[in-house]
């Protein structure tokens, strides 16, 4: 009755032996292909540097006042954009520009990386139940793997720095950018569709003139989403390497500085909201034509 | 434009639709006998639609009437082949629709046919001018040809005023009236019309089939228009082929739905229309016997204004001139009313 109190699981030899070979096959994998990934990936990080560069080596005022009006293009709310200057005032009065400016810059180009990658990868499910029936178990899988475990393949393939913390952090990141893409697309009204087919329109005129923007806003919602996870994914990504607000909280937890993990965290909150709302508002804008309705 | 005036014919021959996931290995069994019910039962699939032989001539109004679930709307989109057909054959102008491939079947969406839906189907996120030019645009012309033409039919169907607003501003009639531009905007020889008029209240509809005749005698276009509305399909059809499970119960022009109902289904439909104001005085005529009397009535006109104008001159005979005023026959106001108030079923009309 041994097997009925204890599971009768794999023994223990054969179990390591599969670890060790799983693993050696993998590092066999990042030794041949390692530097293949690197150099493919090098535009990114070029582009990753040149952000950087440009958000922490311009005077604070002129970065201020580009986010200004950014928020104000976008939102074209007074409110808002008085809330994208005071908060980016407060966080450089408490000294966390550099950081802060650094996070933005990871968070962004994660965010377009993701939107270039995922909106064609939604629109090929929003358009094929089999591709939708294939990626959404990984899709599920990226969503609710602890984001530790996949740093570990990003750093044996890459190393650490500020390229595997980019992949790591647009992994985590861009479910929901292909789950909402695929639902927008899929939720366009099928008499609009219909009428499109009826005027003689090609696969890509209905994609262009139809689908894609009455799912505009749906895919916003995305976008939205896809800036939350990826903030939130910048203090994990920290542990490989990558520089910002993350560092500050990861040495705060280390050696019990409270106010140090505070101050941080609530400059990740602080630029979470100014993405949150300024996205927000500008997809509410692209849905001006629902507004107003014959009474 | 010469094209237009003559109009492209549309003939619908053999027309078999059967819905499910392997309508192939039925067709033969539907064409040798089985019923719809026992294709649902058995074999859990839907007949759609079931030997249609419609023609439809150009430059006229073909009317389609059936309730819902009888086909018609399956039926019309037969026409621009928005559905597949299991078998048959539809001819439009010289071509069969059924045979296009993808390139051609979407040439001839583009270029023969424009379509109006019931939901109107309008683009939400496009401006009443941006909806109308849609046709022209996926046709490629240039921007300002597309404006040019959208701005006349949006003018021509009395939105002027109403170019830059979103179709969620407008009312229901307004908003078909955008999907009736955009259709005309495209200006395709053919326009079909999928219960077009059905979700606008009476006053409206009534107003939209004023719109529409009054357009069709302008353009000549062939029109096939989808209706569940017997008194609509009897004011703008020039024939009409009435559809019920799927099969065509009976077609022609309206006088002759109305004077020979072809089964109960049509009579008790029949029953309820206003005969004064759909048979003509040409039904009801006799020969020509000696001198003409009375007063002289132009061929084609209905038995409600022959009657008002016999009655009001206090005249109990008139004779029927045809357009040249040659005389064609006589009329007898007894005759005029009784063929107003006598509902007909289909087993007098046969005898």
């Amino acid at each position: 009755m041994d097997w009925f109190t204890k599971f009768p699981a794999m023994d223990t030899d054969r179990l390591t032996a599969l670890k060790k070979a799983i693993d050696l096959g993998f590092r066999n994998f990042t030794r041949a292909y390692g530097d293949v990934f690197e150099t493919a990936l090098y535009p990114v990080q070029w582009f990753m540097y040149r952000v950087e560069q440009l958000l922490t080596q311009s005077p604070w005022p002129l970065v201020i006042l580009a986010f200004a009006l950014i928020a104000w293009l976008a939102s074209r709310s007074w409110k808002i954009t008085a809330g994208v200057v005071v908060t980016l005032l407060l966080i450089g009065y408490f000294d966390m520009w550099d950081d802060t400016m650094k996070t933005i810059a990871m968070t962004v180009v994660a965010t377009i990386m993701a939107i270039i990658l995922g909106i064609p990868i939604g629109i090929l499910m929003g358009r094929s139940n089999r591709v939708q029936s294939v990626l959404n178990p990984i899709l599920d899988v990226m969503q609710t793997m602890p984001s530790f475990v996949y740093l570990i393949p990003v750093v044996m393939l890459l190393g650490i720095g500020r390229v595997p913390g980019l992949i790591a952090v647009m992994v985590y990141a861009i479910p929901p950018i292909i789950r909402l893409t695929n639902l927008g697309i899929r939720l366009v009204d099928k008499d609009v569709l219909e009428a499109a087919d009826a005027f003689g329109s090609s696969n890509w005129q209905r994609l262009k003139n139809v689908q894609m923007p009455l799912a505009l806003p749906t895919i916003m919602a995305g976008v939205n989403q896809t800036i939350m996870m990826a903030l939130a994914m910048v203090v994990v990504a920290s542990m490989i390497g990558v520089q910002g607000l993350g560092l500050p909280v990861l040495k705060a937890i280390a050696n019990q500085y409270f106010t140090l993990g505070v101050f941080n965290g609530l400059a990740i909150v602080g630029i979470a909201i100014i993405f949150d709302r300024t996205s927000q508002a500008y997809g509410k804008r692209l849905q001006k034509h629902l507004e107003v309705v014959h009474g | 434009m010469a094209e237009q005036n003559s109009g492209i014919g549309i003939s619908i021959r053999n027309l078999y639709k059967i819905f499910g996931s392997n309508p192939e290995d039925y067709i033969d069994a539907v064409k040798g006998g089985m019923t719809k019910a026992e294709l649902n039962e058995k074999h859990n699939h839907v007949l759609g639609l079931k030997d249609i032989n419609i023609d439809m001539p150009g430059g006229g109004i073909q009317v389609v009437m059936g309730l819902s679930g009888s086909g018609k709307s399956t039926l019309i989109r037969h026409i621009n082949r928005l559905i597949d057909p299991t078998a048959g054959e539809v001819i439009v102008g010289d071509e069969d629709v059924v045979k296009m491939n993808e390139a051609q079947l979407r040439e001839f969406r583009r270029h023969k046919t424009a379509m109006v839906f019931q939901k109107f189907a309008l683009l939400p996120h496009r401006t009443v001018l941006e909806n109308a030019v849609y046709g022209l645009e996926i046709q490629g012309l240039p921007r300002e040809e597309q404006e040019k033409q959208a701005r006349r039919w949006i003018s021509r169907v009395g939105l002027d005023g109403f170019e830059d607003n979103y179709p969620n501003q407008l009312s229901g009639g307004m908003q078909q009236r955008v999907g009736l531009a955009r259709a005309l905007t495209n200006d395709a020889p053919i326009l079909l019309m999928d219960e077009a008029f059905s979700a606008l209240d009476p006053l409206i509809r009534m107003d939209m089939q004023s719109v529409l005749l009054d357009l069709q005698k302008e353009i000549r276009k062939t029109v096939v228009f989808i209706t569940h509305d017997l008194d609509e399909a009897l004011r703008l059809g020039d024939r009409i082929a009435i559809l019920r499970d799927g099969e065509v119960v009976q077609q022609g022009t309206k006088q002759e739905i109305v004077l020979r109902p072809a089964d109960e289904y049509i009579s008790s439909f029949v029953r309820e229309v206003n005969r004064g104001r759909v048979i003509s005085v040409d039904m009801v005529m006799a020969p020509l016997s000696g001198e003409p009397k009375g007063m002289p009535i132009k061929t084609g006109t209905v038995l409600e204004v022959a009657a008002k104008r016999m009655t009001d001159s206090n005249v109990p005979e008139a004779h029927v001139t045809d357009a040249s005023g040659t005389v064609i026959g006589k009329l007898a106001i007894n005759e005029v009313i009784s063929a107003m108030v006598t509902p007909v079923d289909h087993e007098s009309a046969a005898a």
